[in-house]
């Protein structure tokens, strides 16, 4: 005890680990009320380790746990050891932000002081905190977390263990999302739109004049006429009593699969029964396509990672070749054409070539085709495996042609006898559940914002941000008669556009239920009350259907309402399930727009964090990448921004020479200022080189 | 002094010479071990740029041993051997641990110290000699003991000294 207090200052009541430090509590069990050591005591520079984390490397005391995590759990070394005895430090070396998807992990495994969460620095004590119990939003696990409370407001969030689902990790999208919900955006009362000007109002007239709107319409146009949108961080309660209401107003055009643009395979049944995340674990062979995984689930990521490490083989085909810190085994970078026609046909092919019989309906379109050493290796790897584990990510999900990419994986899967993992974003599980979906002859997301409809209701929804083509969303919106939002956050469409706001209380705010991959059915209470006027977002659904005048919304809680769900999907039969066969396997050529929602800009909270928006991940978004050889063949290099066109858009945007995207492919994130101008994620676009601004 | 490659695929940096050096150090190790030649291939790297090691060269070995830089920083660091900072020509290191302590090792830096008119950790101001007060290295038997470039140099005494590097300054 005295040796670890040596170079440790002693002064706790100026630490912010102070009160939850397992070295004061160790040397308040045994250590002496005096300190025998007289000689001054080292100091250690601070550094800077990103916007997360805060350091004060005095109080280390070189314990390399937060060295052993960058080792051992996160995949990357970013942390050492330098110099040696009197002299070693903890830090970098070469100053930087840490990068890992992980990172804020270390600051739990810190016995003291010496890295502690940045946001979070000096603004409470351990001991004025309450803990609060629920599950995080973001990762389509539904981590398992505690949000630390003092007063009304969320202080920090940790995670608490669940060994069957984030076990004791917390990725730092679900650490760092609390700090949105005290944006100055956040919209604290009710709003109506009179002669354009905005006003507060009070709830019931509020309700009263969107429930009068959206009747309205239903009344002069029919109720085809009225689209309903939600976003998939919406709870299981919410998803539900959404479609409730607007399919009791008369319409069958309801979505929450915002950013999906090709919806071809609805029928084709997807889910994944029995499946537990602890699954991965006894994967022996993982194939991963289209998914940036460690940016799209990095709990997943973290669970593949450990397998591969125990021995799976990890596959990799995607639009570009990204480090996943693990080994892998096969990488491809292919753009989607070449992707569909030659590598997941050719793996289907070389399946069929050992047992002649299987998919007789497809032998026709796999045609004579002969896979290359790439496709044979990977049609070994998961044939040979005794448990395959196939992931599908957003890449491909939010393809333009995602069915025919996902009818092969399903062949592919079905063939090799392997598990078919299409990956779901927050919360879209519940939202299957919840029939948050277009009725037979209904409208899906892309044809509502194609049709003009008269009247649209969108629940979490930025029209910008959060949806596939956000031209046709603002174009939409700009032509409706009546636009209800209910929202947690302000948005330029939304304040453009709408006619009346209502107010919904965000995450923490809430109580709910999450149905994360594993469809594990996880309910939470809310933790703090909603900001300003804000309501729970179930509630708000209740009310408009009573305004509405509509029977079966008695609900005095949420637990009411998933009881009701439950009765309903215990009941209701199964929908039928067809499989999707394409006509072929042709994708659009030519450069392709490729894009892909950065990991911090998912949805309006984070979108609100300051402090992830300020990470290193999160600033380099604003530039198109390519790859050299592509460059050249188009003309472009990096000196000057590039000018990328599609349609009649266009933006500007400094472009990076990167080889990890493949041929025929430009890489543009979505959902930031610069990309949305664009108007569509993915598809073909133009190049050129901006001239040298004047 | 060729210049060194530290960018670029791992198959092209430093330069061939350099490269088959360290390969004959790689090649010692089991395959996927290459980390465990990190320090025979500091040594070459720092023999090739005048004594001492940019971070630049760190992070280039780092590639091309496929470990992480961190762990490449961890060994130069901690090892008096390796140089983070230019160093003349001869770096003198003088043992100032129990045994040489004993026998006199502190008159031996004093005199190093004044005939050379630097402090431990300092350089000539002719570029020509780097003064290093260094733990011990194994030689006690000969203490009080110092090591010049390669040589080792026991039973120092003050004309002993001089002589040493009254030779090197020749
Ligand atoms: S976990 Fe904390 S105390 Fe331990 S080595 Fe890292 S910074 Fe130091
Ligand atoms: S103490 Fe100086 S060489 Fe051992």
């Amino acid at each position: 005890m005295e040796f670890l207090l040596i170079n440790h200052p002693l002064d706790c009541p100026i630490c912010d680990q102070g009160g939850e430090c397992e070295l004061q509590d160790l040397s308040m069990g045994y250590g002496d009320g005096v300190s025998r050591f007289t000689e001054g005591k080292r100091v250690v520079k601070d550094k800077d380790i990103g916007p997360l984390i805060q350091t004060d490397m005095t109080r280390c005391i070189h314990c390399t746990r937060c060295v052993r995590f960058g080792q051992e759990i996160a995949g990357i070394m970013e942390l050492g050891a330098t110099g040696r005895g009197e002299h070693m430090e903890i830090g970098t070396y070469v100053e930087h932000s840490l990068v890992s998807e992980l990172s804020g992990n270390i600051i739990d495994l810190c016995p003291v002081g010496a890295l502690t969460s940045k946001p979070f620095r000096y603004k409470a004590r351990a001991w004025e905190l309450t803990a609060h119990p629920t599950i995080a939003p973001h990762d389509a696990v539904g981590s398992n977390i505690e949000l630390h409370i003092r007063k009304n407001d969320v202080m920090r969030v940790v995670p608490r263990d669940n060994e069957a689902i984030n076990e004791a990790w917390l990725s730092d999208r679900d650490r760092f999302s609390y700090l949105g919900l005290n944006s100055a955006e956040r919209i604290a009362e009710p709003m109506i739109k009179k002669a354009g000007q905005w006003q507060t109002t009070d709830w019931q007239t509020a309700l009263e004049t969107a429930v009068e709107g959206v009747k309205g319409i239903v009344a002069k146009h029919g109720p085809e006429e009225l689209g309903g949108l939600i976003s998939p961080t919406a709870t299981l309660e919410e998803a539900y009593l959404f479609q409730k209401w607007l399919r009791g107003l008369g319409t069958k055009n309801i979505d929450h699969r915002l950013r999906q643009q090709d919806f071809a395979d609805s029928q084709s049944d997807f889910s994944l029964n029995d499946w537990a995340l602890a699954d991965i674990d006894d994967s022996d062979a993982i194939v991963l396509l289209g998914s940036n995984i460690r940016a799209e689930q990095p709990i997943i990521a973290h669970r593949i990672r450990q397998a591969a490490l125990s021995g799976a083989t990890v596959s990799n085909i995607n639009f570009f070749e990204s480090d996943l810190l693990m080994p892998v085994q096969h990488q491809l970078a292919v753009d989607a054409k070449d992707m569909a026609y030659y590598t997941l046909a050719g793996i289907a092919k070389a399946l069929t070539q050992a047992n002649k019989e299987d998919a007789a309906e497809w032998r026709e379109l796999l045609g004579e085709r002969r896979p290359s050493p790439f496709e044979q290796n990977v049609a070994l790897q998961l044939s040979n495996a005794r448990n395959a584990t196939l992931f599908v990510g957003d890449l491909i999900n939010h393809h333009p042609q995602a069915s025919v990419f996902r009818a092969l994986a399903k062949l592919i899967a079905s063939l090799s006898k392997t598990t078919l993992v299409i990956l779901p974003t927050a919360n879209s599980n519940a939202h299957l559940k919840a029939k948050t979906l277009p009725s037979e002859n209904g409208m899906n997301t892309m044809q509502m914002w194609q049709s003009d409809l008269c009247a649209y209701v969108l629940m979490g929804v930025d029209p910008q941000m959060d949806t596939a083509i956000p031209d046709d969303a603002r174009r939409a919106l700009k032509r409706a008669s009546f636009v209800v939002a209910i929202n947690s956050f302000h948005s330029d469409v939304i304040n453009e556009h709408a006619d009346v706001i209502l107010p919904a209380a965000c995450f923490a705010e809430t109580s709910g239920t999450f149905i994360g991959i594993d469809q594990q059915w996880q309910r939470f209470a809310g933790g703090v009350e909603p900001r300003g006027d804000s309501r729970p977002g179930w509630k708000i659904l209740r009310v408009l259907a009573n305004v509405s005048q509509l029977n079966g919304f008695e609900h005095i809680s949420s637990q009411d309402v998933v009881d009701e769900i439950e009765s309903e999907w215990n009941m209701g039969q199964k929908p039928a399930s067809h499989d999707f066969i394409p006509e072929s396997f042709s994708v659009t050529s030519d450069l392709m727009l490729i894009s892909e929602v950065p990991m911090y800009r998912t949805d309006s909270l984070l979108r609100h964090s300051n402090a992830l928006q300020q990470t290193p991940e999160n600033k380099a978004n604003d530039v198109a990448r390519m790859n050299q050889q592509e460059a050249d063949k188009r003309g472009v290099n990096h000196q000057l921004p590039v000018i990328i066109k599609q349609g009649e858009n266009q933006i500007s945007l400094p472009l990076e020479i990167d080889d990890a995207i493949a041929d025929g492919c430009i890489y543009v994130a979505a959902a930031t200022l610069a990309s949305v101008a664009i108007g569509r994620m993915f598809g073909q676009v133009e190049i050129t080189q901006a001239g040298p601004s004047s | 002094m060729t210049e060194m490659l530290l960018t670029g695929p791992k198959e092209g940096l430093f330069t061939e010479t350099l490269r088959e050096q360290m390969d004959t150090w790689i090649a010692k190790y089991p395959a996927g071990q290459a980390q465990s030649a990190v320090i025979p291939c500091l040594h070459i790297l720092q023999a090739a740029n005048e004594g001492w090691l940019t971070t630049a060269i760190m992070d280039a070995l780092a590639s091309y041993l496929s470990i992480p830089a961190i762990s490449v920083y961890e060994v130069a660091t901690f090892y008096t051997m390796f140089e983070l900072s230019p160093v003349g020509k001869h770096k003198i290191s003088v043992c100032t641990n129990i045994s040489c302590m004993l026998c006199g090792s502190e008159k031996v830096m004093q005199h190093i110290e004044q005939k050379l008119n630097i402090k431990p950790g300092q350089t000539t101001e002719d570029g020509l000699f780097t003064l290093k007060e260094v733990e011990c290295l194994g030689a006690c038997v000969g203490a009080p003991m110092m090591l010049v470039d390669k040589q080792y140099h026991e039973f120092l005494t003050e004309d002993k000294i001089d002589d040493i590097l009254d030779r090197l300054n020749s």
